[in-house]
Protein backbone atom coordinates (compact mmCIF):
# COMPACT_ATOMS: atom_id res chain seq x y z
CA UNK A 1 0.00 0.00 0.00
CA UNK A 2 1.39 3.39 -0.94
CA UNK A 3 1.94 6.14 1.63
CA UNK A 4 -0.89 8.20 0.12
CA UNK A 5 -3.22 5.22 0.10
CA UNK A 6 -2.39 4.46 3.72
CA UNK A 7 -3.21 8.03 4.74
CA UNK A 8 -6.57 7.86 3.03
CA UNK A 9 -7.44 4.62 4.78
CA UNK A 10 -6.59 2.46 1.78
CA UNK A 11 -10.08 2.80 0.31
CA UNK A 12 -9.17 4.29 -3.07
CA UNK A 13 -10.88 7.53 -2.15
CA UNK A 14 -8.91 9.60 -4.66
CA UNK A 15 -8.23 7.11 -7.44
CA UNK A 16 -10.23 4.59 -9.50
CA UNK A 17 -10.76 1.24 -7.80
CA UNK A 18 -8.36 -1.30 -9.37
CA UNK A 19 -9.64 -4.61 -10.78
CA UNK A 20 -7.97 -6.51 -7.94
CA UNK A 21 -10.27 -4.81 -5.43
CA UNK A 22 -13.59 -5.47 -7.15
CA UNK A 23 -16.29 -7.34 -5.24
CA UNK A 24 -19.02 -9.75 -6.27
CA UNK A 25 -22.77 -9.10 -5.98
CA UNK A 26 -23.14 -10.96 -2.65
CA UNK A 27 -21.41 -8.20 -0.70
CA UNK A 28 -23.82 -5.62 -2.09
CA UNK A 29 -26.94 -7.66 -1.37
CA UNK A 30 -25.92 -8.12 2.25
CA UNK A 31 -25.04 -4.48 2.66
CA UNK A 32 -28.26 -3.15 1.17
CA UNK A 33 -30.42 -5.58 3.15
CA UNK A 34 -28.90 -4.26 6.34
CA UNK A 35 -29.03 -0.62 5.34
CA UNK A 36 -32.64 -0.29 4.27
CA UNK A 37 -34.16 -2.51 6.92
CA UNK A 38 -33.36 0.09 9.46
CA UNK A 39 -34.29 2.01 12.55
CA UNK A 40 -35.93 4.68 10.43
CA UNK A 41 -38.47 2.12 9.19
CA UNK A 42 -39.84 1.97 12.74
CA UNK A 43 -40.40 5.72 12.41
CA UNK A 44 -41.57 6.06 8.80
CA UNK A 45 -44.19 3.28 8.88
CA UNK A 46 -46.15 4.89 11.72
CA UNK A 47 -45.80 8.30 10.05
CA UNK A 48 -47.72 6.97 7.02
CA UNK A 49 -50.54 5.99 9.34
CA UNK A 50 -50.38 9.30 11.18
CA UNK A 51 -50.50 11.15 7.84
CA UNK A 52 -53.72 9.35 6.88
CA UNK A 53 -52.51 7.00 4.11
CA UNK A 54 -55.04 4.28 3.31
CA UNK A 55 -53.87 0.66 3.50
CA UNK A 56 -54.67 0.06 -0.18
CA UNK A 57 -52.71 3.12 -1.31
CA UNK A 58 -49.85 2.02 0.90
CA UNK A 59 -49.69 -1.49 -0.63
CA UNK A 60 -49.77 -0.35 -4.26
CA UNK A 61 -48.03 2.99 -3.88
CA UNK A 62 -45.02 1.49 -2.13
CA UNK A 63 -44.85 -1.28 -4.73
CA UNK A 64 -44.63 1.16 -7.63
CA UNK A 65 -42.33 3.60 -5.86
CA UNK A 66 -39.85 0.92 -4.86
CA UNK A 67 -39.73 -0.54 -8.39
CA UNK A 68 -38.87 2.93 -9.70
CA UNK A 69 -36.16 3.34 -7.07
CA UNK A 70 -34.49 0.03 -7.94
CA UNK A 71 -34.56 0.85 -11.66
CA UNK A 72 -32.92 4.20 -10.90
CA UNK A 73 -30.08 2.53 -8.99
CA UNK A 74 -29.55 -0.11 -11.65
CA UNK A 75 -29.70 2.03 -14.79
CA UNK A 76 -28.58 5.44 -13.56
CA UNK A 77 -25.95 4.79 -10.90
CA UNK A 78 -24.37 1.42 -11.66
CA UNK A 79 -23.18 2.05 -15.25
CA UNK A 80 -21.43 5.29 -14.31
CA UNK A 81 -19.99 3.81 -11.13
CA UNK A 82 -18.52 0.82 -13.00
CA UNK A 83 -17.14 2.98 -15.79
CA UNK A 84 -15.48 5.63 -13.63
CA UNK A 85 -14.87 3.62 -10.41
CA UNK A 86 -14.52 6.79 -8.36
CA UNK A 87 -16.28 8.11 -5.28
CA UNK A 88 -19.01 10.67 -5.81
CA UNK A 89 -16.81 13.27 -4.16
CA UNK A 90 -13.71 12.73 -6.26
CA UNK A 91 -15.77 12.57 -9.45
CA UNK A 92 -17.49 15.83 -8.57
CA UNK A 93 -14.15 17.42 -7.78
CA UNK A 94 -12.99 16.67 -11.32
CA UNK A 95 -16.17 18.20 -12.76
CA UNK A 96 -17.02 21.03 -10.40
CA UNK A 97 -13.63 22.01 -8.99
CA UNK A 98 -12.06 21.52 -5.58
CA UNK A 99 -13.47 24.61 -3.88
CA UNK A 100 -17.04 23.99 -4.99
CA UNK A 101 -16.94 20.35 -4.05
CA UNK A 102 -15.69 21.25 -0.60
CA UNK A 103 -18.84 23.31 -0.07
CA UNK A 104 -21.02 20.55 -1.50
CA UNK A 105 -19.25 18.02 0.73
CA UNK A 106 -19.94 20.13 3.76
CA UNK A 107 -23.67 20.34 2.94
CA UNK A 108 -23.69 16.64 2.09
CA UNK A 109 -21.91 15.65 5.28
CA UNK A 110 -24.15 17.76 7.50
CA UNK A 111 -27.31 16.30 5.96
CA UNK A 112 -25.93 12.77 6.40
CA UNK A 113 -25.18 13.66 10.01
CA UNK A 114 -28.78 14.78 10.61
CA UNK A 115 -30.11 11.58 9.05
CA UNK A 116 -27.76 9.53 11.22
CA UNK A 117 -28.86 11.64 14.18
CA UNK A 118 -32.47 10.59 13.62
CA UNK A 119 -31.31 6.99 13.82
CA UNK A 120 -29.42 7.66 17.03
CA UNK A 121 -32.72 8.97 18.44
CA UNK A 122 -34.56 5.86 17.29
CA UNK A 123 -31.98 3.54 18.86
CA UNK A 124 -32.02 5.54 22.09
CA UNK A 125 -35.82 5.23 22.22
CA UNK A 126 -35.37 1.47 22.49
CA UNK A 127 -32.41 1.51 24.87
CA UNK A 128 -34.42 3.73 27.20
CA UNK A 129 -37.41 1.39 27.59
CA UNK A 130 -35.86 -0.90 30.27
CA UNK A 131 -34.77 2.18 32.23
CA UNK A 132 -38.15 3.95 31.98
CA UNK A 133 -36.54 6.68 29.87
CA UNK A 134 -39.08 7.57 27.20
CA UNK A 135 -38.81 9.24 23.83
CA UNK A 136 -41.25 12.10 23.44
CA UNK A 137 -41.19 14.67 20.63
CA UNK A 138 -41.26 18.23 22.04
CA UNK A 139 -43.29 20.95 20.31
CA UNK A 140 -40.23 22.86 19.04
CA UNK A 141 -38.19 21.37 16.19
CA UNK A 142 -34.96 22.08 18.05
CA UNK A 143 -36.28 21.28 21.50
CA UNK A 144 -34.62 18.69 23.75
CA UNK A 145 -36.45 15.72 25.23
CA UNK A 146 -36.13 14.81 28.90
CA UNK A 147 -32.56 15.25 30.28
CA UNK A 148 -32.30 11.50 30.86
CA UNK A 149 -33.23 10.84 27.22
CA UNK A 150 -30.66 13.40 26.01
CA UNK A 151 -27.96 11.69 28.10
CA UNK A 152 -28.94 8.35 26.61
CA UNK A 153 -28.68 9.78 23.08
CA UNK A 154 -25.11 10.89 23.86
CA UNK A 155 -24.11 7.41 25.03
CA UNK A 156 -25.68 5.70 22.00
CA UNK A 157 -24.18 8.28 19.61
CA UNK A 158 -20.65 7.88 20.98
CA UNK A 159 -20.79 4.10 20.63
CA UNK A 160 -22.05 4.38 17.04
CA UNK A 161 -19.38 6.92 16.08
CA UNK A 162 -16.55 4.78 17.43
CA UNK A 163 -17.80 1.69 15.59
CA UNK A 164 -18.22 3.65 12.35
CA UNK A 165 -14.68 4.99 12.71
CA UNK A 166 -13.42 1.41 12.86
CA UNK A 167 -14.28 1.19 9.17
CA UNK A 168 -16.67 -0.12 6.63
CA UNK A 169 -15.52 -3.71 6.95
CA UNK A 170 -16.75 -3.85 10.54
CA UNK A 171 -20.04 -2.21 9.62
CA UNK A 172 -20.65 -4.50 6.64
CA UNK A 173 -19.92 -7.56 8.77
CA UNK A 174 -22.42 -6.57 11.47
CA UNK A 175 -25.02 -5.60 8.86
CA UNK A 176 -24.53 -8.93 7.13
CA UNK A 177 -24.98 -10.88 10.33
CA UNK A 178 -27.98 -8.92 11.56
CA UNK A 179 -29.87 -8.51 8.28
CA UNK A 180 -31.77 -11.85 8.03
CA UNK A 181 -32.68 -11.76 11.70
CA UNK A 182 -33.80 -8.14 11.53
CA UNK A 183 -36.06 -8.83 8.57
CA UNK A 184 -37.59 -11.76 10.48
CA UNK A 185 -38.22 -9.51 13.49
CA UNK A 186 -39.94 -6.84 11.38
CA UNK A 187 -42.17 -9.53 9.86
CA UNK A 188 -42.85 -10.95 13.32
CA UNK A 189 -43.81 -7.49 14.60
CA UNK A 190 -46.32 -7.11 11.76
CA UNK A 191 -47.87 -10.54 12.35
CA UNK A 192 -48.16 -10.04 16.12
CA UNK A 193 -49.74 -6.63 15.52
CA UNK A 194 -52.38 -8.14 13.25
CA UNK A 195 -53.34 -10.64 15.96
CA UNK A 196 -53.49 -7.87 18.56
CA UNK A 197 -56.02 -6.10 16.32
CA UNK A 198 -58.00 -9.32 15.72
CA UNK A 199 -57.17 -9.09 12.02
CA UNK A 200 -56.54 -12.79 11.54
CA UNK A 201 -59.12 -13.63 8.89
CA UNK A 202 -59.03 -12.92 5.17
CA UNK A 203 -62.17 -10.82 5.57
CA UNK A 204 -60.69 -8.64 8.30
CA UNK A 205 -57.43 -8.21 6.38
CA UNK A 206 -59.09 -7.18 3.11
CA UNK A 207 -61.60 -4.94 4.83
CA UNK A 208 -58.80 -3.12 6.69
CA UNK A 209 -61.07 -1.67 9.35
CA UNK A 210 -58.28 -1.99 11.94
CA UNK A 211 -56.20 0.47 9.90
CA UNK A 212 -59.06 2.91 9.31
CA UNK A 213 -59.91 2.94 13.02
CA UNK A 214 -56.30 3.73 13.89
CA UNK A 215 -56.27 6.61 11.39
CA UNK A 216 -59.49 7.95 12.92
CA UNK A 217 -57.89 7.88 16.38
CA UNK A 218 -54.75 9.69 15.22
CA UNK A 219 -56.69 12.32 13.30
CA UNK A 220 -58.99 12.92 16.26
CA UNK A 221 -55.91 13.78 18.34
CA UNK A 222 -53.62 15.36 15.73
CA UNK A 223 -56.14 16.91 13.35
CA UNK A 224 -57.10 15.79 9.81
CA UNK A 225 -54.36 14.97 7.28
CA UNK A 226 -54.24 13.21 3.90
CA UNK A 227 -51.45 11.26 2.23
CA UNK A 228 -52.52 10.00 -1.21
CA UNK A 229 -51.36 7.33 -3.64
CA UNK A 230 -48.97 9.50 -5.67
CA UNK A 231 -47.45 11.01 -2.56
CA UNK A 232 -46.65 7.47 -1.41
CA UNK A 233 -45.22 6.53 -4.84
CA UNK A 234 -43.01 9.60 -5.03
CA UNK A 235 -41.89 9.28 -1.41
CA UNK A 236 -40.96 5.60 -1.82
CA UNK A 237 -39.11 6.37 -5.04
CA UNK A 238 -37.25 9.43 -3.83
CA UNK A 239 -36.70 8.94 -0.11
CA UNK A 240 -33.25 7.69 -1.11
CA UNK A 241 -33.02 10.28 -3.89
CA UNK A 242 -29.62 11.45 -2.70
CA UNK A 243 -28.32 7.89 -3.02
CA UNK A 244 -29.56 7.13 -6.55
CA UNK A 245 -30.56 10.35 -8.37
CA UNK A 246 -27.86 12.15 -6.39
CA UNK A 247 -25.29 9.42 -7.19
CA UNK A 248 -24.01 9.10 -3.61
CA UNK A 249 -23.95 5.34 -4.13
CA UNK A 250 -21.31 5.72 -6.83
CA UNK A 251 -19.01 5.42 -3.82
CA UNK A 252 -20.41 1.94 -3.19
CA UNK A 253 -20.93 0.60 -6.71
CA UNK A 254 -17.43 1.66 -7.81
CA UNK A 255 -16.40 -1.68 -6.29
CA UNK A 256 -18.94 -3.68 -8.35
CA UNK A 257 -17.45 -6.42 -10.51
CA UNK A 258 -20.64 -6.91 -12.57
CA UNK A 259 -23.71 -4.86 -13.42
CA UNK A 260 -26.06 -7.28 -11.67
CA UNK A 261 -24.84 -5.77 -8.39
CA UNK A 262 -27.03 -2.81 -9.35
CA UNK A 263 -30.12 -4.86 -8.51
CA UNK A 264 -28.95 -5.31 -4.92
CA UNK A 265 -30.91 -2.31 -3.58
CA UNK A 266 -34.09 -4.24 -4.41
CA UNK A 267 -33.64 -6.37 -1.27
CA UNK A 268 -33.45 -3.24 0.81
CA UNK A 269 -36.42 -1.68 -0.92
CA UNK A 270 -38.85 -4.57 -0.77
CA UNK A 271 -37.94 -5.85 2.65
CA UNK A 272 -37.14 -2.54 4.29
CA UNK A 273 -39.22 0.01 2.43
CA UNK A 274 -42.18 -2.26 1.82
CA UNK A 275 -42.62 -5.05 4.32
CA UNK A 276 -40.92 -3.24 7.21
CA UNK A 277 -42.76 0.06 6.63
CA UNK A 278 -46.11 -1.71 6.59
CA UNK A 279 -45.15 -3.81 9.63
CA UNK A 280 -44.07 -0.69 11.52
CA UNK A 281 -47.32 1.04 10.61
CA UNK A 282 -49.19 -1.98 11.96
CA UNK A 283 -47.24 -1.66 15.22
CA UNK A 284 -48.69 1.80 15.84
CA UNK A 285 -52.17 0.67 14.81
CA UNK A 286 -51.91 -2.23 17.28
CA UNK A 287 -50.69 -0.04 20.14
CA UNK A 288 -53.59 2.33 19.47
CA UNK A 289 -55.91 -0.69 19.71
CA UNK A 290 -54.48 -2.27 22.89
CA UNK A 291 -53.18 0.78 24.80
CA UNK A 292 -54.30 4.02 23.15
CA UNK A 293 -53.14 6.20 26.06
CA UNK A 294 -49.55 4.99 25.57
CA UNK A 295 -49.46 6.59 22.12
CA UNK A 296 -50.53 10.03 23.30
CA UNK A 297 -47.81 12.42 24.47
CA UNK A 298 -48.01 15.17 27.07
CA UNK A 299 -49.15 17.59 24.33
CA UNK A 300 -52.24 15.42 23.70
CA UNK A 301 -51.00 14.31 20.26
CA UNK A 302 -50.18 10.84 18.99
CA UNK A 303 -46.47 10.24 18.40
CA UNK A 304 -44.63 7.05 17.50
CA UNK A 305 -42.07 5.86 20.03
CA UNK A 306 -40.18 3.19 18.04
CA UNK A 307 -38.78 1.42 21.08
CA UNK A 308 -42.16 1.22 22.80
CA UNK A 309 -43.89 0.01 19.63
CA UNK A 310 -41.44 -2.84 19.16
CA UNK A 311 -41.43 -3.71 22.86
CA UNK A 312 -45.22 -4.08 23.07
CA UNK A 313 -45.15 -6.51 20.13
CA UNK A 314 -42.08 -8.66 20.73
CA UNK A 315 -40.70 -7.66 24.14
CA UNK A 316 -36.91 -7.64 24.48
CA UNK A 317 -36.41 -8.91 20.94
CA UNK A 318 -38.20 -5.81 19.68
CA UNK A 319 -35.94 -3.55 21.70
CA UNK A 320 -32.80 -5.31 20.47
CA UNK A 321 -34.08 -5.03 16.91
CA UNK A 322 -34.69 -1.28 17.12
CA UNK A 323 -31.20 -0.73 18.55
CA UNK A 324 -29.44 -2.86 15.95
CA UNK A 325 -31.58 -1.56 13.07
CA UNK A 326 -30.70 2.00 14.01
CA UNK A 327 -27.07 1.06 14.44
CA UNK A 328 -26.60 -0.70 11.10
CA UNK A 329 -28.09 2.26 9.27
CA UNK A 330 -26.46 5.02 11.28
CA UNK A 331 -23.02 3.49 10.88
CA UNK A 332 -22.78 3.59 7.08
CA UNK A 333 -24.38 7.02 7.15
CA UNK A 334 -21.82 8.35 9.63
CA UNK A 335 -19.12 6.66 7.57
CA UNK A 336 -20.35 8.42 4.43
CA UNK A 337 -20.56 11.70 6.29
CA UNK A 338 -16.94 11.14 7.34
CA UNK A 339 -15.97 10.71 3.69
CA UNK A 340 -17.86 13.90 2.84
CA UNK A 341 -16.15 15.88 5.57
CA UNK A 342 -12.81 14.44 4.54
CA UNK A 343 -13.47 16.06 1.18
CA UNK A 344 -13.41 19.43 2.97
CA UNK A 345 -10.07 18.61 4.54
CA UNK A 346 -8.39 16.06 2.23
CA UNK A 347 -5.27 15.80 4.40
CA UNK A 348 -7.23 14.68 7.47
CA UNK A 349 -7.68 10.99 8.21
CA UNK A 350 -10.99 9.31 7.55
CA UNK A 351 -11.10 8.04 11.12
CA UNK A 352 -10.93 11.55 12.57
CA UNK A 353 -13.57 12.87 10.19
CA UNK A 354 -15.86 9.92 10.95
CA UNK A 355 -15.63 10.73 14.66
CA UNK A 356 -16.45 14.38 13.90
CA UNK A 357 -19.45 13.26 11.83
CA UNK A 358 -20.53 10.99 14.69
CA UNK A 359 -20.36 13.89 17.12
CA UNK A 360 -22.55 16.07 14.88
CA UNK A 361 -25.00 13.16 14.45
CA UNK A 362 -25.18 12.75 18.22
CA UNK A 363 -26.00 16.44 18.69
CA UNK A 364 -28.70 16.17 15.98
CA UNK A 365 -30.04 13.03 17.65
CA UNK A 366 -30.63 14.98 20.84
CA UNK A 367 -33.53 16.79 19.09
CA UNK A 368 -36.28 14.15 18.97
CA UNK A 369 -38.49 16.20 16.66
CA UNK A 370 -36.05 15.80 13.79
CA UNK A 371 -36.80 12.07 13.69
CA UNK A 372 -40.54 12.77 13.94
CA UNK A 373 -40.30 14.87 10.77
CA UNK A 374 -38.55 12.23 8.69
CA UNK A 375 -41.09 12.25 5.83
CA UNK A 376 -40.31 15.90 5.12
CA UNK A 377 -36.62 15.67 5.96
CA UNK A 378 -35.72 12.90 3.51
CA UNK A 379 -37.52 14.74 0.69
CA UNK A 380 -35.61 17.93 1.44
CA UNK A 381 -32.40 15.93 1.67
CA UNK A 382 -33.04 14.52 -1.84
CA UNK A 383 -33.89 17.96 -3.19
CA UNK A 384 -30.62 19.45 -1.94
CA UNK A 385 -28.26 16.60 -2.84
CA UNK A 386 -30.04 14.95 -5.77
CA UNK A 387 -29.37 17.58 -8.45
CA UNK A 388 -25.60 17.04 -8.35
CA UNK A 389 -26.31 13.58 -9.75
CA UNK A 390 -27.68 15.26 -12.87
CA UNK A 391 -24.37 17.09 -13.28
CA UNK A 392 -22.51 13.78 -13.18
CA UNK A 393 -24.94 12.18 -15.61
CA UNK A 394 -24.75 15.04 -18.10
CA UNK A 395 -20.98 15.15 -17.79
CA UNK A 396 -20.69 11.40 -18.40
CA UNK A 397 -23.16 11.00 -21.27
CA UNK A 398 -23.66 14.35 -22.98
CA UNK A 399 -20.68 16.68 -22.73
CA UNK A 400 -18.63 15.12 -25.51
CA UNK A 401 -21.72 14.69 -27.69
CA UNK A 402 -22.28 18.44 -27.48
CA UNK A 403 -18.64 19.17 -28.27
CA UNK A 404 -17.85 20.15 -24.71
CA UNK A 405 -15.08 19.10 -22.32
CA UNK A 406 -16.04 16.59 -19.64
CA UNK A 407 -14.44 16.79 -16.17
CA UNK A 408 -13.89 20.44 -16.99
CA UNK A 409 -12.38 21.43 -13.65
CA UNK A 410 -9.75 18.69 -13.87
CA UNK A 411 -8.81 19.77 -17.40
CA UNK A 412 -8.95 23.54 -16.91
CA UNK A 413 -7.68 23.69 -13.34
CA UNK A 414 -10.50 25.97 -12.11
CA UNK A 415 -11.40 25.80 -8.43
CA UNK A 416 -15.08 26.53 -9.02
CA UNK A 417 -16.91 25.52 -12.19
CA UNK A 418 -19.50 28.29 -12.37
CA UNK A 419 -21.77 26.25 -14.62
CA UNK A 420 -22.08 23.62 -11.87
CA UNK A 421 -22.45 26.14 -9.06
CA UNK A 422 -25.35 27.96 -10.73
CA UNK A 423 -26.94 24.78 -12.07
CA UNK A 424 -26.99 23.32 -8.56
CA UNK A 425 -27.95 26.31 -6.41
CA UNK A 426 -30.65 27.75 -8.66
CA UNK A 427 -33.06 24.80 -8.73
CA UNK A 428 -32.23 23.85 -5.13
CA UNK A 429 -33.02 27.40 -4.02
CA UNK A 430 -36.35 27.35 -5.85
CA UNK A 431 -37.10 23.88 -4.45
CA UNK A 432 -36.35 24.92 -0.86
CA UNK A 433 -38.49 28.05 -1.28
CA UNK A 434 -41.43 25.93 -2.48
CA UNK A 435 -40.94 23.43 0.37
CA UNK A 436 -40.49 25.81 3.29
CA UNK A 437 -42.51 28.84 2.19
CA UNK A 438 -45.19 27.35 -0.04
CA UNK A 439 -45.72 24.05 1.78
CA UNK A 440 -44.82 21.79 -1.17
CA UNK A 441 -44.48 18.10 -0.22
CA UNK A 442 -40.67 17.88 -0.14
CA UNK A 443 -40.26 14.73 -2.23
CA UNK A 444 -42.14 16.38 -5.13
CA UNK A 445 -39.26 18.84 -5.61
CA UNK A 446 -36.54 16.22 -6.19
CA UNK A 447 -37.08 15.33 -9.86
CA UNK A 448 -37.88 18.84 -11.16
CA UNK A 449 -34.75 20.15 -9.42
CA UNK A 450 -32.71 17.26 -10.83
CA UNK A 451 -33.83 17.85 -14.43
CA UNK A 452 -33.43 21.62 -14.14
CA UNK A 453 -29.91 21.19 -12.80
CA UNK A 454 -28.89 18.93 -15.69
CA UNK A 455 -30.30 21.24 -18.35
CA UNK A 456 -28.84 24.38 -16.79
CA UNK A 457 -25.43 22.72 -16.41
CA UNK A 458 -25.37 21.75 -20.09
CA UNK A 459 -26.54 25.18 -21.27
CA UNK A 460 -24.14 27.11 -19.03
CA UNK A 461 -21.23 24.85 -20.00
CA UNK A 462 -21.93 25.71 -23.62
CA UNK A 463 -21.77 29.39 -22.73
CA UNK A 464 -18.87 29.42 -20.27
CA UNK A 465 -16.41 26.69 -21.27
CA UNK A 466 -13.12 27.88 -22.73
CA UNK A 467 -10.76 25.72 -24.78
CA UNK A 468 -8.44 23.64 -22.61
CA UNK A 469 -5.21 21.86 -23.42
CA UNK A 470 -5.67 18.11 -23.94
CA UNK A 471 -4.37 16.00 -21.04
CA UNK B 1 -22.26 -26.46 8.72
CA UNK B 2 -23.43 -27.04 12.32
CA UNK B 3 -23.37 -23.29 12.99
CA UNK B 4 -25.44 -22.69 9.88
CA UNK B 5 -28.09 -25.16 11.01
CA UNK B 6 -28.15 -23.58 14.47
CA UNK B 7 -28.58 -20.15 12.86
CA UNK B 8 -31.42 -21.45 10.74
CA UNK B 9 -33.16 -22.88 13.81
CA UNK B 10 -32.62 -19.59 15.63
CA UNK B 11 -34.22 -17.68 12.78
CA UNK B 12 -37.13 -20.11 12.81
CA UNK B 13 -37.51 -19.56 16.56
CA UNK B 14 -37.88 -15.85 15.83
CA UNK B 15 -40.55 -16.06 13.16
CA UNK B 16 -42.42 -19.40 13.43
CA UNK B 17 -43.96 -18.77 16.88
CA UNK B 18 -45.56 -15.61 15.46
CA UNK B 19 -47.31 -17.69 12.86
CA UNK B 20 -48.46 -20.12 15.57
CA UNK B 21 -49.73 -17.11 17.52
CA UNK B 22 -51.50 -15.87 14.40
CA UNK B 23 -53.35 -19.18 14.14
CA UNK B 24 -54.13 -19.22 17.87
CA UNK B 25 -51.87 -22.14 18.80
CA UNK B 26 -49.74 -20.32 21.42
CA UNK B 27 -49.84 -17.14 23.51
CA UNK B 28 -47.90 -13.88 23.14
CA UNK B 29 -45.61 -14.56 26.12
CA UNK B 30 -44.39 -17.75 24.45
CA UNK B 31 -43.78 -15.80 21.24
CA UNK B 32 -41.68 -13.21 23.07
CA UNK B 33 -39.65 -15.86 24.93
CA UNK B 34 -38.84 -17.97 21.87
CA UNK B 35 -38.01 -14.87 19.82
CA UNK B 36 -35.54 -13.75 22.49
CA UNK B 37 -33.90 -17.17 22.66
CA UNK B 38 -33.74 -17.25 18.85
CA UNK B 39 -32.14 -13.80 18.83
CA UNK B 40 -29.44 -14.74 21.33
CA UNK B 41 -28.63 -17.98 19.52
CA UNK B 42 -28.58 -16.19 16.13
CA UNK B 43 -25.95 -13.70 17.27
CA UNK B 44 -23.83 -16.42 18.86
CA UNK B 45 -23.96 -18.89 15.96
CA UNK B 46 -24.04 -16.69 12.86
CA UNK B 47 -20.64 -14.95 13.17
CA UNK B 48 -19.03 -18.42 12.97
CA UNK B 49 -20.06 -18.80 9.34
CA UNK B 50 -21.27 -15.48 7.95
CA UNK B 51 -18.65 -13.00 6.83
CA UNK B 52 -15.66 -14.94 8.18
CA UNK B 53 -14.08 -15.67 4.81
CA UNK B 54 -13.19 -12.23 3.59
CA UNK B 55 -11.65 -11.67 0.16
CA UNK B 56 -7.88 -11.37 -0.01
CA UNK B 57 -8.14 -7.64 -0.53
CA UNK B 58 -10.32 -7.13 2.53
CA UNK B 59 -7.67 -5.14 4.36
CA UNK B 60 -7.59 -2.61 1.59
CA UNK B 61 -11.23 -2.52 0.56
CA UNK B 62 -13.80 -1.86 3.18
CA UNK B 63 -17.30 -2.45 1.94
Amino acid sequence: MSEEERKSGGEFEREPVPDSALLGPGKFWGMYAGEHTAGTEFMIGPLFLAAGASLQDLFFGLLLGNVLAVLTWRFLVTPIAMSKRMTLYYQLERIAGGSLVRFYNLVNGLLFCFLAGAMVTVSASAVGIPFDIFYEAPAATFGFGAPSFTALVVVVGVVMAVVAAAGYETVARVANIAAPWMIAVFAACGIVSLVQMNATSVGALTEGRFWAEAIDFVQEKNGPQTFGFWQIVVFAWLCNGAMHFGMADLSIFRFARCKSSGWAPSIGMFLGHYMAWIAAGLLLAALIKVAPDATVGSDGKVSANPGLLAFQALGWTGIICVVIAGWTTANPTIYRAGLALQGVMPKSSRTTMTLVAGAVATVAGAFPNLSAQLLGFVGTYGTVLGPMGAVILVDFYLMKKFGLVDEYAAHSGVGINLAVLIAWLLPVGVGLYLIFWKGLFAAYAVIPAWFACGVIYLALSKLTQKPVAAK
Amino acid sequence: MVAQIVSLLALAATIVPCLLYFFGAIGLDAVKLTALIGTIVWFIATPFWMGRKLPVDAKEVEI
